[in-house]
């Protein structure tokens, strides 16, 4: 059956459907029960599974994923909700020191199933804290897969891939883009779903790569369609960690030109890391240099300045200039 | 400045004096039989010399590091020997007489501090996860595998508890205090065992604490009781009772286990440079093996050939260790890369692939006379 969702509401859906699936799945965090999380995600989860399963937790970051890695220690499959991404710094010794290590550390006879969930990026009007993009600190820790949405389609499916997944997930979920709607078919088979550890192709092209992921596929697409001088191929990277590169290399091959965008900063992000390995792939092919398009090297700024700071179509179009002047 | 009020004089449930005499506490009975009784003075004796052997091992060369449980024998024995097989424990990095408790073969444990694993047993088959290095961390472990115990129906008589281990610097962590309310809140079937061995590091437990530790239970919501953690029957009464509280369902208890650590926090750290001899002496005095033998003699519960055995018993132990210890070959290069995922990751395969042709290439220069 298909049906017009939001990407929260499929993120939603995609919890439901979880949820009924496996009653080892949980929800944990703070006000994910009777309020259904500050952006309502977790609408109506707490009603229909009860408190045992969508579990309002203290307000301690370091609590929730600590005692998730023990639950899923216990056979359990939960899912964490950070509040914002600024929330999330208290958490970061469970989810670096312990969650992404103890598979390892235990020669593989233990497995933490654990998703934690985070609304992040910009463009809300937010106070501090409340609009950062942290991903690369995930990208660059082994033992995390770390995932990022761009439409309603990946996160009703992604999501439940997270959860199935047998390794610790974060799920990024980007904010301002919670209401953006796309046609679902909610009742395919989880397993015909892309895969989640796979880029896509959001629309081809010819004459250059623009790369994005999270809240920056829109401004990408837009770009692209803005540009009538030249066919612009846009990458939704999708998976963060590990990142897919062959699709992303075989583009590359194809355009001989690629723009990374992303709203992190521009230092050691994500796009450094696939710059210098998309150049030791191609070097042969490239006609320019990898262009970044990225937010600046600075804390977030005060919300009447956010549009200055994270990179609009005019940034990223100007970076597909750049990219072409060579 | 200092008012010492953490070191205020403690009011320890105690079983056992330093001079041997047994006296019954009325909250917490023990039913404990001669056989039994000689259990926990081999238990106490072995883990001892498992800790002398790898301190030595540690000063050939053998082993990286090692925590040293000198002094904390009747605390984790104790509490070790008060679980019951489907509990689970969650132990610190010093907890080796709980692991004995447990069936880890010491070799297990000298293979983390030997670098050759990064922690090797199975905590499911033992009921004893993974030494956890982070302090504090394990307690929200332990947490949240009790909210799961709760989950999974296991409560009652014969239901599973869960016990968390710690010491007096990881009550000063943010984790181990969300633990405590985490486990409030919820009423999870778990116990706190704090082994209150006076030092974190160099730091005493004045810097830590200005309460004494037990008392931090109350401002949770659930009871914490202090235990003379060098009376290995104390230990033993005092956290089988938690235990069953928490199996029963009347939520968590924390245990402060009194006790000293009586060599250095591990084997690079020197105690010469921040606490005074006197004080050691004092504690050598309360030591947990010699109290329960100066007991068992005087009841005529063992006598000098079960001593005996004991001793000869621990030599051949010492022995195994030593010699495992020292044939405990180097993991594979390739180890690096396993089990880093529990599903396949294209990135981590193609890093071993190409590691793997960078160690061949050496092989093949050696067949062409090196390089």
């Amino acid at each position: 059956m298909s049906t017009k969702l939001t990407i929260g509401k499929g993120i939603n859906a995609g919890l439901r459907r979880a949820m009924e699936a496996d009653p080892k799945v949980l929800i944990m965090g703070e006000d994910v029960g009777k309020l259904g999380g500050v952006f309502r995600v977790t609408d109506g989860l707490h009603k229909d599974f009860g408190a045992d399963r969508v579990i309002d937790t203290p307000l301690a970051e370091s609590g929730i994923i600590g005692t998730a890695i023990g639950l899923a220690l216990r056979g359990y499959r939960p899912v964490c909700e950070i509040q914002f991404d600024g929330f999330f710094f208290p958490a970061t010794n469970q989810t670096f020191t312990q969650l992404a290590k103890m598979h390892r550390r235990a020669a593989g006879k233990v497995k933490l199933p654990v998703v934690i969930r985070i609304p992040y990026g910009g463009g809300i009007g937010a106070v501090e804290h409340h609009s950062e993009s942290p991903e690369a600190y995930f990208a660059h820790t082994a033992g995390l897969r770390v995932i990022t949405v761009a439409n309603a389609v990946d996160s009703y499916w992604m999501i439940q891939q997270a959860i199935a997944s047998d390794d610790p997930v974060v799920f990024f979920e980007p904010k301002r883009r919670y209401y953006e709607k796309a046609e679902v078919d909610t009742e395919a088979p989880l397993h015909t779903a892309t895969p989640m550890g796979s880029a896509r192709i959001a629309r081809p092209g010819a004459d250059a790569t623009l790369l994005a992921y999270g809240p920056m596929v829109k401004t990408a697409l837009q770009a692209a369609e803005a540009d009538t001088d030249h066919s612009i191929e846009v990458i939704d990277l999708r998976s963060l960690a590990p990142v897919d590169y062959d699709t992303v290399v075989e583009s590359v091959k194809r355009t001989g030109r690629l723009i990374v965008t992303h709203e992190a900063p521009l230092t050691s992000g994500l796009g450094a890391e696939i710059a210098a390995r998309v150049t030791e792939a191609c070097f042969y092919h490239l006609e320019s240099p990898v262009i970044r398009v990225a937010a600046f090297d600075t804390p977030y700024p005060q919300s009447r300045l956010e549009e200055h700071y994270l990179p609009d179509l005019d940034r990223v179009l100007d970076g597909v200039d750049r990219a072409f002047a060579f | 400045m200092s008012n010492n009020t953490a070191h205020e004089e403690p009011e320890l449930v105690q079983l056992l004096t330093p001079e041997g005499v047994f006296t019954e506490h009325p909250d917490y009975p023990l039913d404990i039989d001669p056989e039994e009784l000689r259990g926990l003075y081999r238990d106490l004796v072995m883990v001892r010399r498992v800790d002398t052997e790898a301190v030595a091992l540690q000063r050939q060369g053998e082993l990286g590091l090692w925590a040293s449980l000198l002094g904390q024998e009747a605390a984790q024995i104790g509490s070790g020997r008060a679980l019951r097989p489907d509990d689970m424990a969650f132990p610190s990095y010093r907890e080796h007489g709980v692991a004995w408790c447990r069936g880890i073969e010491p070799r297990e444990l000298l293979g983390m501090f030997r670098g050759v694993t990064n922690g090797g047993w199975d905590p499911a088959e033992h009921g004893f996860h993974l030494y956890t290095i982070v302090i504090g961390s394990q307690a929200l472990h332990a947490t949240g595998y009790a909210m799961g115990v709760q989950r999974d129906g296991s409560v009652g008589e014969d239901g599973a508890a869960v016990i968390a281990y710690f010491g007096d610097g990881a009550t000063s962590q943010g984790d181990t205090n969300e633990a405590f309310n985490f486990a409030a809140v919820n009423h999870a079937p778990v116990v706190f065992f704090c082994q209150n061995n006076q030092w974190a590091i160099s730091e005493p437990l004045e810097r830590q604490s200005r309460v004494p530790l037990y008392k931090r239970a109350a401002g949770f919501g659930f009871p914490g009781v202090r235990v003379d953690g060098n009376d290995v029957l104390a230990c033993l009464a005092v956290t089988r009772a938690a235990l069953n509280s928490a199996r029963e369902g009347q939520g968590p208890t924390l245990i402060e286990a009194f006790t000293y650590r009586m060599g250095a926090h591990t084997t690079n750290d020197d105690p010469s440079r921040y606490r005074v001899s006197a004080e050691l002496e004092e504690w050598e005095r309360k030591d947990p093996i010699q109290r329960l033998r100066t007991y068992l003699e005087k009841e005529g519960i063992a006598d000098e050939a079960f001593f005996a055995e004991v001793e000869a018993d621990a030599d051949k132990l010492g022995e195994r260790v030593r010699h495992e210890c020292r044939t405990m070959s180097d993991p594979d290069p390739l180890d690096i890369f396993n089990e880093v995922y529990a599903e396949p990751n294209v990135h981590i395969d193609r890093q071993r692939a190409e590691f793997a042709d960078y160690l061949a290439s050496f092989e093949d220069s050696g067949a062409e006379g090196g390089r």
